[in-house]
This record gives C-alpha cells, structure tokens and sequence, in this order.
C-alpha cells in the first residue's frame, strides 16, 4: 500500500512506532498531487512551503515526546471557506478571489493546535452553492472515479482529494448534504454532525442556521478522530453549545446488536436509481445480521424539505452574501463614480449565475408582502421537520437511508437545469433542516463502477450512537478493495 | 378648519459600555479612525457575533425606568440594506420582539401633567461614519463606531405640540443620564431623534399623511422643526393640498424641513431573525436583580425635594436636573440644615459660578460641606448675608473653608452688647442734629445711623443687635 493510500489512524500507528516520519508522508501526498492534479483538480490554493514547514515541527515534536495526539504530522485539507491566515480564502468566487483573512478559523486553530499538516485549501462550488463543484470560480473538480463525472458538491475538491490520495482527510461543510453526497460520489466518509457541535467560526457563511463543519475520511475512525478534535463550545459562536465531547473513538467496535435502525418510507422517491436502493437494502441486511432490527418509520413532513430549504438557504445567503460590496476587500469593479454604480458592477462581476440565483430566491423570499407565504412557512415547515425526527429517534436509534438518489453524474449533465440539481439533496438536506447528525458511508459500487453511498442519522448530539453503527456497518460490509483508476 | 398635530419620537440612546455590542473593541469615542475595529465590526467572511450583557443590562435598566414591561424572549434581527458605512451588509436589531414595551414617561407642559406612551425599546448596533472629503471627490469610511451599542425608544404617536415633544424628549434624555447608562451628548450623536409628524382635523381618530423628520441636533432643533413641520402640513392641507409621505431633513441655518435624497428612500429592510444569534432569554430574576440597582429618578426626586424640603416645584426642577446637582443640593442642606437657603446658594451661586468657568457638578471646588458651613455661619449671625458672598469668592477661588476665611479676614460679626453700646453712644454724640431730627419725628433717620455704625466696624455689627439697641438708646434719649 502506498503512503498516500493510509487512513490517519494506519499512520498514526506507524508514525508512533517510528517507521514512519511526517515529513515523508507530506513529501508523499505532494508527490501524489503532482501526479493527479491536473486531472482531478482539487485543491485552489497549495500550501507546499508550509506544509513541510509543519510536518518538519511534528516530527521534531516526536522525536521529544511532544506529540499533540492522532492528528499530529497528518497531512489534511481545508475547503476554501474556512478562513486561514497563511492562504487565500477564496470560497470558490471571483469575488474573493485573493482574499486573505486576517485570522484563522476555530476549526483550523484546532486543526493547527492538534499538530495536523494544511495542505492547502480545495475546491468548491462558489460560496457552497451547488451540488457538483461545477459552480467554481476557478473551474470544475473531476471526480476520480471517472473523470467525465462531478464528484459532487459543494465540498467536491475536499471529497475528490480524499479519493484521490492527495490529503489523507479533508475538511468540508454540509449546509444541505455538501459533505455527505460528495463523500458518496467519490467512495468516502462524509460527516455532518450536530447543528452546534462544531464551532462555524471563520467558516464563511451561506446559509448560518444550516451550515456545520464537517470531515471526508477514508474510513468511521479516520471521522471518530476528526469529530474529537474540531468539536466542542466555542464562545466565539453563539451557536455552538457547550455539551461535553467524548471520545468517540472508544465507542468503535461496540456494536449494534438490539438497536433500532429506521428506514422512513417517504425516502423511496420517484426518480431514484435502483441502484441505489439495492445499496439501502445491502447496508440494511448487514445490520440485521449484527443484530439490528431494521422498522420502516414515516417522517411525514420529508416531502415539504426540498422547498423549504431552497427558501429559508437563499434568503439567508442573501443576507450573509450582501458584504460582499467592493468597499473594504475583495474585488471591486474599476472606474466606477456612484456608489450604487460599483455595488452593481462590483457584484455583476464578482459573483456566478448560481449564486446570483439564489440571492435572488432570497431576497424575493424576505420581501414585505412576500414573508409570511415564504420564510415564515418555510420556518414552520422546518419546526415540522425537526418534530418528525424527535418521534422517530423515540422509536430507533438511527435512521437508515440513500445518501443520493443516483451515483456521480456527468459534467455538465445538470448545470443548466437548476431544479434536477436541487433534487441532489434530497436525502441530505432534512438532517439539516433538523439539525441532527448524519454520515455518508461507502457501500458497494454501481455496474459501471461508480460508488454508492448511504446515509446514516442520528440524534441531537448522537454523534457517539451514530460512529457507532456507522462503523459496525463499515466492518460488515463487503471490503471492496477497489481503488479509482488514475 | 382646526388641526392637531400627531407627533411620535425616535429616540437612539448610545449606551455607556466599554466594549462594542458584538465584539470586544472599545466603544471609546474620538479614536483615530479605524483603530477600534477588529473581524467582527469589520464584517470580515466567516465572523460571528456574541452578545455583550452589559448592553442588555443597561436596556433593561431604561425599560424598568420608562415603565416597560420587559420580554422574557426577544429576537435579534437582521435589517438589510446596502451602505458604506455598514460592512455586513445588515445591521443587527430588533424587530418582531422587541426587548421591551408598553412603558410610558410623565410630561409637563404648562403646569399640566399628561403620560406619554413608550411603544417599544430594542437594541442595535450602531453603524460606522463616512467622511466625506469636500476638495476631492473621495469618501472616507470609519467604522470606530460601527458596533457601538444602541437603544432605540419609540414613543406612541401621543405628543401633541412641539413643547410636548422637547418636554418627552429632556425627560427621557435626564433619566438616560441618570441612569448614567447614555452621556446624553447630542452633538456628538449619543442622543439622537427622528420626529413622525402628522396633522387631522380635531376631533378625527384616523392619522393623516405622516413625514419623518431627521437631522435635529438639539432639543430646540427638534422642537423648531416640530414647529415648522407643523405649520408646513397645515399650509398644504388648509390649501387643499396632500402631504406626501416622505423622509425630511432639518436644516438648522434655513430653519426648514427639506425632503432627503436618495439613500433611505422606499427601502424594504428585508427584516428576518439572525440566524447567528439565539432568541434572548430574560429571567425574571434578572430583571428584579437590576431593578434593585436602579436610582431614584428624577420625577420621584422632584416630588420628594419639595415634601421634604419644602422648596417651591421650580427649585426642585432646577435642582434635579441633574444626579450630580441633586446630591450636592442634598449635602449642602443635610450639613446646614436650611433647606430653603441652600437651595438659593446652590441655584444660585454655585450653578453661576460653575457656569462662568465652565465646570461641571463633580469639578466643583466649593466642597458641599463647606457651603453648608458658610449657610450656618449666616444664620448664627457670624457674618451677615454680604459678607457670606465675599467669604464665598474666596471658597470659590482658594477652596478655603469658611471659618478660615472669615478668621484670616478678621470677618467675624461684632455681637458683643458692650462693644455695640459703645459705638452707638459714640455715633449718637457727634450726630446730634439727627438726633433732634429724629425726636421731632424724622424716623428714616434711623437709617442713617445704622449707616453709620456699619461703616464705622466695617460692617462687622450684627444688624439685629445694632437695631436693637440703637431703637432702645433713641427712644431713652
Ligand atoms: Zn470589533
């Protein structure tokens, strides 16, 4: 196995034992990168200089006994809207396009404080906006599976380069399935966990009282060692709750013999791939036979998610995206005299067709007159959506669905027809529209070798039940040791 | 046909806390431009905000003040609109549940009380400051100020004369600096007003057409404005005119109202809650807690100098004016025990001279202890009452104590009987000519001699005794 092809807690182990050092490893993955970059595209900005910079510090960190934990020398990437200090922060736009942030991000601080190696910052749809990374700025990510495919959005670059061996882990954000469908398409882990339990500190915002941090690993312990390190309270985030974080790792391994897995019937949709039915049906058998008993449950008010997120997201983007006026950083239109002249050319420029789209939606949704029918239903919808979670995890333990309705599609298949596009994350979006924790797992591939996901939720806070049996799944499942052909 | 004017105020209130509402910069004014700022005032991607207390605090403070009723949960939302001068974008308020309601504060306009109703009172973030640079055609944008905490105080639309409305707005004003939550400066915006002024016909309940007035930077201001507003709809109206609906804009040196421009014109703020920001929950609790703390306020103070003081209601206006003024007018009378007189040198003397030298309250160098001395000096007949206010400019001037100016002075009354009777027989014996004046009936030649005795210690006699003793000696001759 080449170095580029571990998962975390394959190298801590090694790194521990001294067979191995961090400054390799880094060597390793920018070889990696080197040799698929061009194809893949997944990073925007590369952090090469400081990166061995960092690898040099862990290693000399271990040679005195000083190591941080399991994250210490590894190499990992950031979705380029979490702020550094050290690198552009660009969120995928024109508008930011070399914008540098005068701090860094909770999660990256964390990042940084538990010896972990930036690789740099990877590609996006712009400001997270869109289900393929197609919407970038600085051009589209293939996905490594098959390179005529989307790796899915809007953390595609972070799910891309997971699969592709050029970071070890990545991190994303989930503001309705931006970790967890990618992660399906590109054959990873994807975690989005609890509304609140990941501080969004210098995240850049889309959609605040959707968007959560969240990691794309190889595997269930690579997400358990992730989720231990960026969780916790933070009072820079009035947001983030000050429950206690347990060390998910010591929940692995403990099975799921008796517990309840959920399988809500409104998931069975028109319009999905049979394929990825069959994938439930496999995840579901597995967990039967480790002694799960699987019940079909209803979340009645599903069907009402898709228009309520594609309201309540946009009008907040509205919103978060309106500082974005070419008066203190970022780009500004030249030659412009009034005022209202450069907002407008600033803005023109600065932001893509799909993000215009949805300040749009947006701002129509808030306007007076247009409030009640729209945000106010949409909120209600919400609180609806929440209550049908609350009474399914009275009954189970966790819920069991697709993570995507098909496999990766093609480029450019959907960039046009914005409302089969909405239709990506229609598995995702409840988790976020509730706030509950979900996951995307592995299982199986399609008959043209593309990988399938599924998707497993879990309670407020039930990150620990849902590792759990996320990672028991992950042992069941047959171990398929295919890897994209690149 | 007659009309009455409808008038509602605005009021923004900078509060006094050290730290911005959402950041932890200073709130300090006349900084270098941008020097307190930091990501989050900034409006830098990925920023969030976090509640100051204190801000709470201190609006919850005003809003038991005013007579609210306080919202265990209230929301923060966000008011959309574009300008330089507001780096999100949005500026976080208060919109659908407001920290407070339902309040009202007690006027006075020509010796009639009457309760104004308070509507609401909501927090906000202040915004930052353009500059803009007359030569060339540049704007500068200082954002010191953005973040600053504000209160806003919305009045029911229940004044009903430009005195009415300065009356709201000095009462509101007193007790925000009492409260010492607000500097109450207008000049430098940490007071502010916008006016809604309508006319009907008297006797009609539904409003007219309404204008905001804005830009009105003192009490008088307001109340000009108020005036020629007023008088503006009531031409247009009386003409078979329509008021419009619109923004106008005080101007102080023209002294009319002009329609604004451009920025704030038919805006839709989009309001909708701040995602970033959890519903603020009030306990009880608290609001009993900070109830606790709260001074008295100047209307009870008012009503309290004249039971127990017995000064006239003007006095008591005069000296509750201000936390400062009142305490002092306390020690003063607690010390001498002459309400009344204290009343008259605090008034009088004090506020005269701190207003000569341009001093506040708290720079006064006349310690109160030390007037309430010099007030008792007078009226045990140490000194007589003119030599109190030459005692006085050298209390004011050296910080000296009374009984040590008056010593070093050689001041002190002659009291003694014997020493007088001496002075008298003396005055009586190189006078005889008054003195038959006198007998054959002249009484105003009483005067001359007291006149004269004075001159003769210098003034030092104690006038009850020279009386006395003069009308026993004229009347034994
Ligand atoms: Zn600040």
């Amino acid at each position: 196995m080449e170095l580029h092809e571990h998962t975390i807690h394959s190298l801590e182990e090694r790194l521990r034992e001294g067979e191995i050092t961090s400054l390799e490893i880094t060597k390793a993955i920018f070889e990696r990168i080197e040799a698929v970059e061009d194809r893949v595209h997944s990073y925007i900005t590369l952090m090469r200089e400081s990166a061995f910079e960092s690898a040099r510090q862990s290693d000399r960190r271990r040679e005195k006994g000083e190591t941080r934990g399991p994250l210490d020398g590894i190499p990992v990437a950031l979705k380029d809207l979490l702020c550094t200090k050290d690198a552009p922060t660009t969120c995928g736009s024109h508008i930011l396009e070399n914008f540098m942030s005068p701090y860094d991000a909770s999660v990256v601080e964390k990042l940084r404080a538990a010896g972990a190696v930036i690789l740099g910052k990877t590609n996006m749809d712009e400001f997270a906006m869109g289900s393929s990374t197609e919407t970038s700025y600085f051009g589209v990510t293939r996905n490594p599976w098959d390179l005529e495919r989307i790796p899915g959005g809007s953390s595609g670059g972070s799910a891309s380069a997971v699969a592709a061996g050029e970071c070890i882990a990545s991190l994303g954000s989930d503001t309705g399935g931006s970790i967890r469908q990618p992660a399906a398409h590109c054959g990873v882990v994807g975690m989005k966990p609890t509304y609140g339990r990941v501080s969004r500190y210098g995240l850049v915002a889309f959609a605040s009282s959707l968007d959560q941090i969240g990691s794309l690993t190889k595997d269930i312990e690579d997400s358990a060692i992730i989720l231990g390190v960026i969780a916790g309270h933070d009072k820079r985030d009035s947001t983030s709750l000050p429950e206690p974080v347990p060390d998910y790792r010591k929940f692995l391994g403990r099975g799921i013999e008796g517990w309840v897995v959920g399988i809500p019937e409104e998931y069975y949709i028109e319009g999905i791939d049979p394929e990825a039915t069959e994938a439930v049906e496999r995840a579901a058998e597995a967990m039967k036979e480790l002694g799960a008993e699987c019940r079909e449950i209803s979340l009645p008010h599903t069907r009402y998610g898709i228009a309520a997120y594609y309201i309540i997201g946009p009008a907040e983007a509205s919103s978060n995206l309106a500082r974005y006026d070419g008066i203190r950083y970022g780009l500004r239109a030249s030659g412009r005299k009034q005022l209202i002249d450069l907002y407008r050319s600033t803005r023109a420029a600065g932001f893509g067709a799909e993000v215009k789209r949805r300040i749009m939606i947006g701002t129509y949704a808030l306007s007076s007159g247009y409030y009640d029918a729209y945000y106010k239903k949409a909120s209600q919808v919400r609180t609806l959506m929440k209550r049908d979670f609350d009474d399914a995890f009275g009954i189970c333990d966790v819920i069991l669905t697709p993570t995507t309705p098909t496999a990766a599609f093609r480029l450019g298949e959907k960039i046009d027809d914005p409302l089969r596009m909405y239709l990506s994350d229609v598995f995702t979006l409840p988790a976020n529209l509730a706030g509950i924790p979900g996951l995307s797992l592995p299982c199986g591939f399609t008959e043209k070798g593309l990988p399938l996901g599924i998707q497993l939720l879990a309670g407020y806070f039930k990150e620990d039940k849902l590792l759990q049996a996320a990672y028991a799944l992950e042992k069941a499942l047959p171990r398929d040791q295919r890897r994209p052909a690149l | 046909m007659e009309f009455e004017p409808v008038i509602g105020l605005e009021v923004h209130a900078q509060l006094l806390t050290n730290s911005k509402i959402f950041c932890g910069c200073s709130t300090k004014f006349g900084a270098p431009p941008n020097s307190h700022t930091c990501p989050v005032c900034l409006g830098m991607p990925g920023v969030l905000p976090v509640l100051n207390r204190i801000v709470v605090e201190y609006a919850i403070k005003m809003a038991l003040a005013v007579n609210c009723t306080i919202n265990p949960l209230s929301e923060w939302a966000r008011k959309n609109y574009f300008y330089p001068d507001l780096p999100k974008g949005y500026q976080i308020t208060q919109y659908a549940y407001p920290l407070a309601e339902h309040g009202w504060v007690e006027i006075e306009t020509n010796g009639e009380t009457k309760r104004i109703g308070i509507a609401r009172i909501h927090m906000e973030e202040d915004a930052g400051k353009l500059i803009h640079d007359e030569k060339i055609p540049v704007s500068y944008v200082d954002m010191n100020r953005a973040g600053v905490p504000l209160i806003e105080i919305v009045s029911e639309p229940e004044i009903r004369s430009p005195e009415e409305g300065a009356d709201y707005l000095r009462r509101l004003h007193e007790i925000l600096v009492y409260l010492e939550i607000c500097d109450g400066n207008m000049e430098e915006g940490s007071f502010r007003c916008d006016a809604n002024v309508s006319l009907r016909p008297k006797g009609q309940e539904s409003f007219g057409t309404r204008t905001e007035l804005k830009n009105m930077n003192s009490f008088r201001n307001v109340q000009r404005a108020l005036e020629y507003e007023i008088k503006r709809q009531k031409y247009i109206l009386e003409n078979g005119g329509r008021v419009v609906q619109e923004t106008r804009l005080w101007d102080d040196a023209e002294g009319a109202t002009f329609p604004m421009r451009g920025k704030e014109e038919a805006h839709d703020y989009r309001y909708f809650p701040d995602p970033d920001l959890p519903p603020l929950v009030v306990s009880s609790r608290w609001v009993e807690d900070i109830g606790r703390t709260l001074p008295e306020l100047p209307s009870e103070k008012r009503k309290r100098f004249i039971r127990n003081y017995g000064i006239p209601p003007y006095d008591a206006e005069v000296l509750t004016s201000s936390r400062a003024l009142a305490d002092y007018f306390e020690a003063v009378a607690a010390r001498c025990g002459k309400s009344k007189a204290a009343s008259n040198w605090v008034m009088g003397d004090i506020m005269g001279h701190l207003k000569e030298d341009k001093l506040e309250m708290n720079e006064c160098p006349v310690a109160a202890e030390s007037l309430g001395d010099l007030i008792k000096l007078i009226e045990d007949g140490t000194i007589s009452g003119k030599m109190a206010k030459e005692v006085f400019e050298e209390m004011w001037r050296s910080g000296k104590e009374p009984a040590v100016i008056i010593k070093e002075k050689g001041m002190e009354q002659i009291t003694d009987p014997s020493a007088l009777e001496k002075v008298i027989d003396d005055i009586l014996a190189a006078h005889p000519t008054q003195v038959e004046q006198y007998k054959g009936g002249k009484e105003k030649v009483f005067g001359f001699f007291v006149g004269q005795v004075m001159k003769a210690t210098k003034g030092q006699a104690n006038p009850t005794m020279v009386n006395d003793i003069l009308k026993e000696k004229l009347g034994a001759l």
